[in-house]
């Protein structure tokens, strides 16, 4: 017989990730019916939560905010420990004390996105017109609502203009929009590894994610938080296939090869043998213990959304017009997912509008992941743009290490 | 004449003069203060930075990546780029200024090149390796070779200079394309200005680089 071993239970319970879901170990935004959300697709969102965590401390004419937006699969855990998993921050290398975003010179938001699983109002959240959970019943949601969001969050916190507004991939798509929809209200913007809208392949490696949530038996029509369950199969395996479109072909055959798994000879069989197969289900089996698979479908719907420039009547450079927010573009070499000529048709968006930007594409095998990684070059630059603007927005005492 | 005569410039003390080029110093003086300026092939950014302590608005595009990530670096607003290729998407009038130093000779198409200067700026300042000089023609007549210098010192086959030009062809170009030369200062070998009361011929032998004030013709 043919040995099988599928991708293993989560050790964490559906319970632990759920209790984060309404009742998050974040600080905690609450909108009543008085301030619905506007969504996109016509429905109030009422009322809605909003977590999100804050490092470092507003100065006295609040112009040192920095808001960071996290990517598909991030929270608001950017710089401390996951209250779910243990880990360290998602982005501790960009976020902390003597990185180049320093809560010692920033005061640092990060929120849940709506539509998140990690304490802002979601599909996971309980639903209050019938006290159970939203599942399919959540409206679908978009890039431009979690900004509008995510600047209701800011109106709460009493800051008129942020001063930089920072994230990558999906993170990079609301810095995008952002500029697009609040222009005076972002003094710079650094937009890594995205685009302003999502292409053509990156829909349909989504669309093989959620198809792969949905072929769960037990997503059960995304009904299956009533039933007590979570369909951790589908949602591990859209995990590993989007896993594989987050490296490259040169950072995997780097970091694994054909190497085998804790043996010397295939075992003739599906088992793990390969250490790139046990190093997928460890992506996958680790993802489904913080993330809900209903959300999974909504933000990558969210992103499949994404597209600035058919929202300003198909010219990308309106969107831009006359904008004053001093801009940085990053990209990576080997990122296939968000490539450069994607980074380049917005700096070329952004020239036309006359808009003070800088770009550079960071050379990296790393592919798309690389922005959440250790690249000096990438903090050299993030650190100088800040640091410049930091110097045109009057923000003194700053002496970064 | 020395650099000296290119200073005083505002933001730059003569101590500091030294740490700039020649050509630099120049450029940067007919950059009027607070305009908004965009460096073509702008390098290591080192003529942005001078402008920068001048108050003037800079903007860079550079090709090599390594050159515009060390800009970036240095919190410039500088992005990868192509002159042949890239400057079609600028808009009319963008800029005050939009300098090209160095780098006419490494484009495709100067010419093209040259009408998209002034048309995304109101203004343009180019500065290039003058082949008129006497070396490189002593070089051609005596050596027989394709000239080499200190400042151009890369091989016929391995040089980005595909087209080199001396000042009197720059010149005729602009007559060619309308374009009004304003300012003109041709540089020795010590980089001093050649005198300007001396005839065009001179500047064409003695002038080892030239650097153009120049802006749009009236009428044709």
């Amino acid at each position: 017989m043919v040995g099988v071993k599928s991708v293993p239970s989560p050790a964490i319970s559906a319970d632990e990730r759920s209790h984060e879901v309404d009742h998050p170990s974040s600080q905690v935004a609450h909108f009543g019916a008085e301030q619905p959300l506007r969504l996109d697709c016509g429905v109030d969102l009422t009322p809605f939560q909003i977590a999100y965590q804050t490092y470092g401390e507003l100065n006295a004419d609040r112009s040192n905010a920095v808001l960071i937006c996290h990517a598909l699969t991030g929270d608001q855990h950017v710089a401390n420990v996951h209250p779910v998993t243990g880990k360290p921050g998602w982005w501790e290398t960009l976020v902390g004390p003597g990185r180049p975003i320093d809560p010692k010179h920033y005061f640092i938001i990060c929120s849940n996105v709506i539509g998140g699983c990690m304490g802002s109002t979601g599909p996971a959240s309980i639903n209050p017109a019938t006290g159970k959970v939203w599942g399919l019943d959540f409206p679908v949601i978009t890039i431009p609502d979690m900004v509008r969001a995510q600047a209701m969050l800011i109106d709460r916190l009493g800051i008129e203009t942020l001063f930089a507004v920072v994230g990558g991939s999906m993170g990079g798509m609301q810095v995008l929009q952002w500029t697009a929809a609040y222009p005076a209200r972002v003094f710079s913007a650094l937009a890594i590894a995205c685009s302003t809208r999502h292409s053509a392949q990156n829909i349909a490696f989504h669309e093989l994610g959620r198809q792969a949530v949905m072929a769960d038996p037990d997503w059960h029509g995304g009904g299956y938080a009533d039933r007590g369950i979570h369909p951790h199969r589908g949602l591990a395996v859209a995990r590993m296939a989007a896993h594989i479109t987050y490296l490259s072909d040169a950072a995997l055959h780097r970091k694994f090869g054909r190497r085998m798994q804790d043996r010397d000879l295939p075992t003739f069989s599906f088992d793990a043998d390969f250490q790139v197969e046990s190093y997928l289900r460890y992506q996958g089996s680790s993802f489904v213990e913080r993330f809900d698979a209903n959300s999974y479908l909504y933000l990558t719907r969210a992103m499949d959304y994404f597209d600035i420039a058919a929202d300003h009547g198909g010219v990308l450079a309106k969107a831009f017009a006359g904008i004053k927010t001093r801009f940085c573009v990053v990209s990576f070499t080997s990122d296939w997912l968000f490539p450069t000529s994607e980074s380049r048709a917005l700096v070329h968006a952004l020239n036309a509008s006359s808009a003070r930007v800088s770009f550079a594409e960071i050379e990296t095998d790393r592919g798309h992941d690389a922005f959440l990684l250790d690249v000096p070059e990438f903090f050299d630059i993030s650190r100088a743009f800040l640091q410049s603007a930091g110097k045109a927005r009057g923000l003194t005492g700053r002496k970064d290490g | 004449m020395s650099v000296q005569e290119v200073l005083p410039l505002n933001g730059v003390t003569s101590g500091a003069a030294g740490q700039y080029r020649v050509d630099h110093l120049l450029v940067a003086e007919m950059v009027k203060p607070g305009s908004k300026v965009l460096d073509v092939g702008c390098g290591e950014g080192d003529l942005l930075q001078l402008l920068e302590t001048r108050g003037i608005d800079g903007r860079g595009i550079e090709l090599s990546r390594e050159g515009v990530n060390r800009c970036v670096a240095k919190g410039l607003a500088v992005v990868q780029g192509d002159a042949d290729t890239d400057l079609v998407n600028y808009p009319d009038d963008a800029f005050d200024y939009v300098i090209l130093s160095q780098t006419l000779q490494a484009t495709r198409q100067p010419r093209v090149v040259l009408e998209n200067l002034l048309r995304i700026g109101r203004r343009a300042i180019v500065s290039f390796p003058n082949f008129g000089f006497w070396k490189m023609r002593l070089q051609l007549l005596i050596g027989g070779h394709m000239p080499r210098t200190e400042n151009l010192p890369a091989t016929w086959y391995d040089t980005a200079n595909i087209h080199f030009c001396t000042i009197k062809d720059f010149v005729e170009l602009c007559d060619e394309i309308n374009v009004k030369m304003e300012r003109s200062v041709a540089l020795d070998l010590y980089g001093r200005p050649v005198p300007l009361n001396l005839p065009w011929w001179v500047w064409n032998m003695f002038g080892e680089q030239a650097v153009f004030l120049l802006s749009r013709g009236g009428g044709k």
